[in-house]
């Protein structure tokens, strides 16, 4: 049995034989000579191949939006002008996949000339060219396998497009490569509750059908298990799972000091069914304003807020307020082109040249929160300063909205945390920004993970100056960063003195059970531990020795 | 020849699903129906390739096409499809 190490992302341990991810197919050489019948022929097995192929993945699809997506496709393979264009080539002298990636090519410019959604849209067409080419060499389709049994997926990376669809009943596991703690791979995973190791490069080594398992937690993968102790493994995960889904009710530490747990969400169909949750801690609106040409109407707003708040009577939810940038690009804000985008114009800093889209915003949360009895918070992403909370507050106010706060993103307002406080109601720390500001390291730098590890003594020394200064102006002080669901790093946040703690809402039950454990006591320790440890490595052994 | 310009009506334009439901009505059409975006070339309306990547928005004018028996029909039914917005619908 080999042992590995990567970096767990997402808690829980599962077992099974692995299956990886095929890579897109080489294309070969182009042949000199083809034979223009048999390439033809070879076009149209391979449409019909690829077509049968998603229409099957399209009716076993989990989610309806990873269905429409794979319908969408089925269309575009099937068409008939595809195949003309196909035909064309090869009488040009093109062999089948060739012919495919040319007539491909053309729709490909056209998405991205008219931008928006239908440039997001180009990675469906490269994997349908991929699919197709794969279909004429005889290859395996690319993509996520279906074996037909449940299996651990191994990748070096996961795009959006492989994962749309991920079933957690049938892939018990993953484990990549590269990627990071906030990568893509990583968020995914914890959203769907299955566990995740990351930058294992080592994984790519065992073969197809080995069993390993893998610890989300520990970041440890085990290959080459044998049946019975692969078994062992998926029953404790299992008995474990079902102890936490019996686990209800507020968060509290053993000696009943409550902190609140609550749930990061997009829309209310990020609310499972049976997760108990206290309320949203984070409200992420982008969702309304991707794919848009121009911004959603009041109305529109209003109705999509108070979906949000009747699913949540008497509950708290707070609303961040619109997140976008050149990174995360909206036409009608008409952001120009930043050679830095995280560190350009996004988040409340868009609101400088266009009001507009916040004035808008904000009312139709007010009007919203008018008509239901949710408690709503509203907060305002990329906040440095404190004059820009302290605007940002006075236009909640004016706007009706009575409890207004910001996140703690960048480092300059962690450390005037005591400040920026005077105007506003409360904090909540987005750890995952907070770190690649402060490391200066690109979140989505897979090579730099070591530094975006929340367990960064200098990170968890801005958490401990918000939460100080939280104590003193008798404000609340939360994290709505990926780190609140690592039940250890839980322990430690409530030490250092946050009152809240917002993550996806499958990771809510295993933080209750670590609080549940440990009195406020304990915590307080783990944290002045943690404070005085000088690497990432000392700083876990302070809560797990 | 039987045309008619309509403006898209669909929230997203005429992508995802509000293309995949004109697409596959373009399809049951006993003629062959193109749609156009202002003096562009005309593309077949049942190819999906080909009416995504005419990128046409809410609010874009589209012109649709048709000759023969039943093309009157078929332009109407297809413009009338156009003008509703697809994204509010369920089903």
């Amino acid at each position: 049995m080999a042992d590995l190490q990567g970096i767990g992302v997402s808690p829980g341990r599962a077992a099974g034989p692995v299956h990886r991810l095929a890579p897109p197919p080489p294309l070969p050489p182009a042949p000199a000579v083809i034979d223009i019948d048999a390439e033809r022929s070879r076009a149209r097995a391979a449409v019909a191949t690829v077509t049968s192929a998603l229409s099957e993945r399209a009716d076993a699809a989990a989610d309806a939006t990873a269905a429409e997506v794979l319908r969408a496709q089925v269309l575009m393979a099937a068409d008939e002008t595809l195949l003309d264009a196909v035909d064309t080539a090869i009488d040009g002298g093109a062999d089948a996949p060739h012919a495919f990636v040319a007539a491909l090519a053309e729709h490909r410019a056209a998405f991205e000339a008219a931008g928006g959604y239908l440039a997001e849209r180009v990675s469906d067409l490269d994997d349908l060219r991929d699919r197709l080419v794969a279909a004429c060499l005889g290859l395996p389709m690319p993509g996520v396998p279906s074996p037909g049994h449940p299996f651990i997926l191994v990748a070096r990376d996961l795009a959006p497009a492989d994962t749309a669809g991920l079933d957690p009943s049938v892939v018990l596991g993953l484990i990549t490569a590269e990627g990071g703690p906030t990568s893509h791979t990583a968020i995914l995973a914890r959203t769907l509750g299955i566990p995740a190791v990351v930058r294992c490069g080592a994984v790519l080594d065992i073969a197809d059908g080995v069993l390993v398992s893998l610890d989300g937690s520990s970041g440890a993968v085990a290959a080459g298990l044998s049946d019975a102790s692969a078994k062992s493994v998926n029953d404790a995960q299992r008995a474990l799972l079902d102890r936490r889904s019996a686990s209800a009710g507020p968060g509290a530490t053993a000696d009943g000091h409550p902190v609140a747990l609550l749930a990061n969400i997009g829309s209310a169909r990020d609310l499972p069914a049976g997760v108990d949750v206290e309320g949203v801690g984070l409200f992420r609106t982008e969702l309304l304003y991707l794919d848009r040409t121009e911004p959603p109407s009041f109305e529109e707003q209003v109705a999509a807020y108070q979906q949000v708040f009747a699913a949540l009577p008497g509950r708290k939810v707070v609303v961040r307020t619109l997140d976008a940038g050149a990174d995360k690009p909206l036409p009608f804000l008409r952001l120009a082109d930043e050679p830095n985008p995280a560190l350009g114009i996004r988040g409340l800093r868009v609101a400088r040249a266009t009001p507009a889209v916040l004035d808008t915003q904000l009312s139709a949360i007010a009007a919203a929160a008018a008509a239901s009895t949710a408690d709503v918070w509203v907060m305002a992403p990329m906040v440095a300063t404190a004059a820009e909370a302290a605007a940002f507050a006075a236009s909640c106010r004016d706007h009706g909205l009575r409890t207004a706060g910001v996140m703690i993103e960048v480092p300059a307002a962690a450390l005037r945390a005591g400040t920026v406080l005077r105007d506003v109601d409360f904090l909540s720390i987005g750890t995952n920004d907070l770190s690649q500001y402060t490391f200066a390291a690109d979140r989505m730098c897979g090579d730099l993970a070591d530094l975006l590890d929340p367990w960064q003594p200098a990170l968890i020394s801005l958490i401990a100056a918000c939460a100080t200064a939280g104590r003193e102006a008798g404000k609340p002080v939360g994290v709505c960063g990926e780190s609140a669901a690592d039940p250890d790093f839980a322990l430690v946040l409530v030490g250092l003195g946050i009152t809240s703690l917002s993550m996806a809402a499958r990771s809510i039950p295993a933080v209750r059970e670590a609080l549940a454990a440990h009195t406020h006591d304990e915590c307080v320790q783990f944290a002045k531990a943690a404070l005085a440890a000088d690497t990432p490595t000392a700083a876990r052994a302070a809560v797990r020795p | 020849m039987p045309t008619r310009t309509v403006v898209v009506g669909s929230a997203s334009g005429l992508h995802a699903r509000p293309a995949a439901l004109f697409v596959a009505a373009a399809a049951k059409q006993p003629v062959p129906v193109t749609i156009r975006t202002g003096e562009k070339k005309a593309v077949p309306a049942r190819s999906m390739l080909s009416v995504l990547s005419l990128g046409a928005k809410k609010g874009t004018e589209v012109t649709l096409e048709a000759d023969g028996d039943g093309a009157q029909d078929a332009v109407d039914t297809l413009a009338a499809l156009l003008e509703r917005d697809l994204d509010a619908e369920d089903g």
